[in-house]
């Protein structure tokens, strides 16, 4: 028989032992993981959330046809796109710090409760470290949101509400695209030289954060200029059919109808307005006249002949001029065989700038590539020189007022550039009151 | 008052396609006493008759331009239809008529699906509870909804009326009010008289035909007609593939107003529903009457003086259920409804 004594020395040695052994896996585990998701040296992934069904499907599949093109630019195949043109030369189509660039894909379904499923998904279950995509402002503040608490980097697709970057903003979330105020004050000073100082406007805006304001935006621009606002009315996201909303417009008195509606929504609502005759009546002894706040050319294809001579805004065209637009179009054009629309675009450049502030930063860290990325002024991707302000993480540059065109030539060629804004007609205060509010909080790198 | 005529004419439209589809699904109910929730996708297996018909005939020799480069520096690609290539200007009218012409082909297709839909699976769940029917129509509709996704894709597809019948006229004008008062789009007007044709020739047929006369004898009471030594089955099946014909036809007819998609069944089928439901389950003229009357009232709810007399309140999205309620709370059986139908 053996008596077993536990004296000090041992009880202390013991002690020691099951410390370090409690101890070492988070130590290494720390090391390998200092933020969510840090890759490994093989591969690195990234998300594209986008919307594959409901009213804005065809950005998001143009959307991801850009994505895709970007991954293949970035791995060195393909032609290179924008990477010869971009003014910052950090990559070399060597993949993302020598790590070759992998990808998953998530439908958002133009709803947020499937957008912020489908990222988390995309987070958690396929590792990846930067989240991109969306064609709704809704969606986007919600996976914004997400993004931030996973404590992974958000690079907006198409959102074009001024919550975004204003009092919905986040720290690990950026905006390339421009805003609902940036599109008002681009198109003010066009509507008032072809349309007067003497208007009435009538609005019908879709019912979520982006067509809120929009709509806050183009009145306080037009109402700047002497016009009246003789009625605001909100439409469901989920309509089709505009003919309730359009029939009072005939005879309220309105001599212009501001359509703050995007995708299929914008599709249906300017063929309903046309189909009612809206574009042939005079009203106050002046023509009625359509507005469409924010354009796309995926719209105007939609839409057809009813975009002619309708003035709108874009964040960019296919018939821009600069290398970095030709290099862009004609890679794209090359791969897919039809030009790219403003939604392909901006998420093609966040791409490459998500690719970019990580090569800068030599590090995948979310707080790194927000270091990297505020107050970035970069050119060669389009729209001329940039600027990422550091104090909202919105991108300023120059904005296009375009215009349906009378007489296109291919069923690609329907918007026509009226007038290129310069960004700093559009640049406003950090804290203007339509972005008040919110506060970009500390970079959260997760883990 | 021309603002008042406005919301008729367009209630009347609205109304025009709420029943049509609630005529079919009526039928349905009616004959077989199936609840049918794939007669949504009807209505858009009708409206993508349409866009498969367009297509063919559009379909497009491709040549590549000798002279010509795109924007991206390839050649350029110059699309003929052949039709066209084929019958020059009378090629390019038929392309342009091609909804009116997607009703021949409409037809045939619609009545196989529904005859297929019926014979294949419905008939399989007659005597079955009708939370069964409901479960396993749903399923179908999810399944057809799918299928039309993926060779169709999630987009829509713009339909354009023929150029004869695009734009708008001025309807005031015609009854004797003043010049541009109430302008209205012409193909909305097609689609109001086309749905009058079509409801008064299924009337017509019910009525006046032995076909029809044996239907509604065989809707009253199945089993004293099968007594008679009619197959009332064979019968009941045809008029599933009427009922499909009819909902399909309604969707044909839509792609104009609204571009096809693959979710635009379930967007009308609920309101479709408790189109039915208001009407009286199993009468075919409370179908159709609920159907203009909702359509009439979903019109006017979303005019701006009604919304300024609620206080800002906004009812466009609800009136049609508020209306559904307070109809069913004072007469059960829905407004022209028949003792026995859905009761036990």
């Amino acid at each position: 028989m053996s008596n077993y004594y536990l004296n000090r020395r041992k009880f202390l040695q013991g002690s020691a032992v099951l410390g370090a052994g409690l101890v070492a896996p988070t130590i290494f585990s720390r090391a390998a993981s200092a933020y969510t998701n840090e890759p490994g040296k093989g591969s690195v992934v990234l998300g594209f959330n986008v919307p594959q069904s409901g009213p804005y499907a065809d950005e998001g599949a143009d959307e991801l046809r850009a994505y895709k093109l970007a991954v293949k630019h970035l791995n060195g195949e393909g032609d290179g796109g924008m990477l010869n043109t971009f003014s910052s030369q950090m990559l070399k189509g060597t993949g993302i710090l020598g790590r070759k660039v992998e990808y998953v894909t998530g439908d958002t379904q133009t709803k947020s409760d499937a957008a912020r499923a489908s990222a988390r998904a995309m987070i958690e279950k396929d590792g990846a470290i930067m989240i991109t995509g969306g064609s709704s402002s809704g969606v986007a503040v919600a996976v914004q949101s997400l993004c931030q608490d996973a404590g992974v980097i958000f690079m907006a697709g198409l959102t074009h509400s001024n919550d975004t970057t204003g009092k919905d903003k986040k720290a690990n979330g950026f905006r390339h695209f421009f805003n609902a105020y940036m599109s008002a004050a681009a198109l003010a000073p066009v509507l008032s030289q072809h349309y007067g100082n003497d208007r009435k406007a009538y609005h019908l805006t879709a019912d979520y954060t982006w067509g809120w304001t929009q709509e806050q935006s183009m009145i306080a621009a037009t109402e700047e200029l002497g016009w009246e606002t003789v009625n605001a009315v909100r439409t469901p996201l989920s309509a089709t059919d505009f003919s309730s909303y359009i029939a009072p417009v005939t005879n309220s008195g309105a001599d212009v109808l501001v359509l703050n509606h995007y995708g299929s929504n914008m599709v249906n609502s300017l063929t309903n307005a046309v189909q009612f005759g809206l574009r042939d009546k005079m009203v106050n002894g002046k023509q009625f006249e359509i507005v469409v706040p924010l354009y796309s050319r995926l719209m105007a294809r939609g839409a057809g002949d009813n975009v002619k001579g309708i003035f709108g805004s874009t964040n960019w065209h296919w018939s821009l001029q600069d290398e970095g637009s030709k290099a862009f179009v004609a890679s794209y054009g090359k791969e897919y065989g039809q030009p790219p629309s403003q939604a392909a675009h901006t998420c093609y450049v966040q791409t490459l700038l998500y690719a970019d502030a990580a090569e800068r930063a030599g590090s995948f860290n979310p707080c790194a590539i927000v270091e990297a990325l505020e107050g970035f002024e970069f050119d060669g991707l389009g729209n001329g020189k940039t600027l990422y302000r550091a104090d909202d993480h919105q991108c300023f540059k120059d904005v296009l007022v375009v215009r349906g065109k009378e007489n296109p030539t291919s069923e690609f060629d329907l918007l026509e550039v009226v007038n290129v804004t310069s960004a700093d007609k559009v640049t406003y205060d950090p804290n203007h009151p339509m972005f008040a509010g919110g506060s970009l909080g500390k970079c959260n790198p997760g883990v | 008052m021309d603002a008042i005529l406005l919301q008729i004419l367009n209630g009347l439209d609205k109304g025009s396609a709420y029943a049509l589809i609630a005529l079919g699904l009526t039928l349905i109910f009616g004959t077989l006493g199936v609840v049918n929730f794939a007669h949504g996708a009807l209505f858009m297996i009708g409206a993508f008759c349409t866009v498969t018909f367009n297509n063919l005939l559009s379909f497009k020799r491709v040549t590549l331009s000798d002279t010509e480069l795109s924007p991206w520096g390839t050649p350029l690609e110059i699309q003929v239809p052949y039709v066209e290539l084929w019958f020059g200007e009378f090629g390019a009218t038929m392309i342009d008529y091609s909804v009116f012409w997607s009703i021949l082909f409409a037809i045939p297709v619609m009545l196989l699906v529904g005859i297929v839909m019926e014979r294949g699976l419905i008939k399989h769940f007659y005597k079955r509870p009708h939370a069964d029917q409901i479960l396993v129509t749903f399923g179908l509709a999810i399944v057809l909804q799918e299928v039309i996704k993926s060779v169709y894709g999630a987009n829509p597809i713009p339909q354009p009326a023929p150029e004869a019948f695009v734009g708008s006229i001025d309807v005031g004008a015609l009854v004797g009010m003043a010049e541009n008062a109430v302008i209205y789009p012409i193909w909305r007007l097609v689609y109001f008289l086309f749905a009058g044709v079509v409801i008064g020739g299924i009337f017509a047929f019910l009525r006046y035909t032995t076909f029809g006369m044996v239907v509604r004898a065989g809707m009253a009471d199945r089993e004293t007609v099968g007594l008679l030594g009619i197959n009332i089955d064979k019968r009941f099946t045809a008029m599933f593939g009427l009922a499909s014909v009819v909902t399909g036809l309604a969707g044909v007819m839509y792609t104009p107003i609204l571009s096809p998609n693959y979710h635009m069944g379930m967007d009308f089928l609920v309101l479709c529903f408790v189109v039915v439901v208001v009407g009286g389950m199993g009468s075919l003229t409370g179908a159709v009457a609920a159907g203009f009357l909702l359509g009439i009232l979903q019109s006017f709810a979303s005019m701006p003086e009604v919304k300024d007399f609620l206080f800002g309140f906004s009812i466009d999205q609800v009136i049609i259920y508020l209306v559904a309620v307070i109809i069913l709370l004072t007469r059960p059986r829905g407004l022209m409804g028949r003792k026995g139908v859905m009761e036990t």
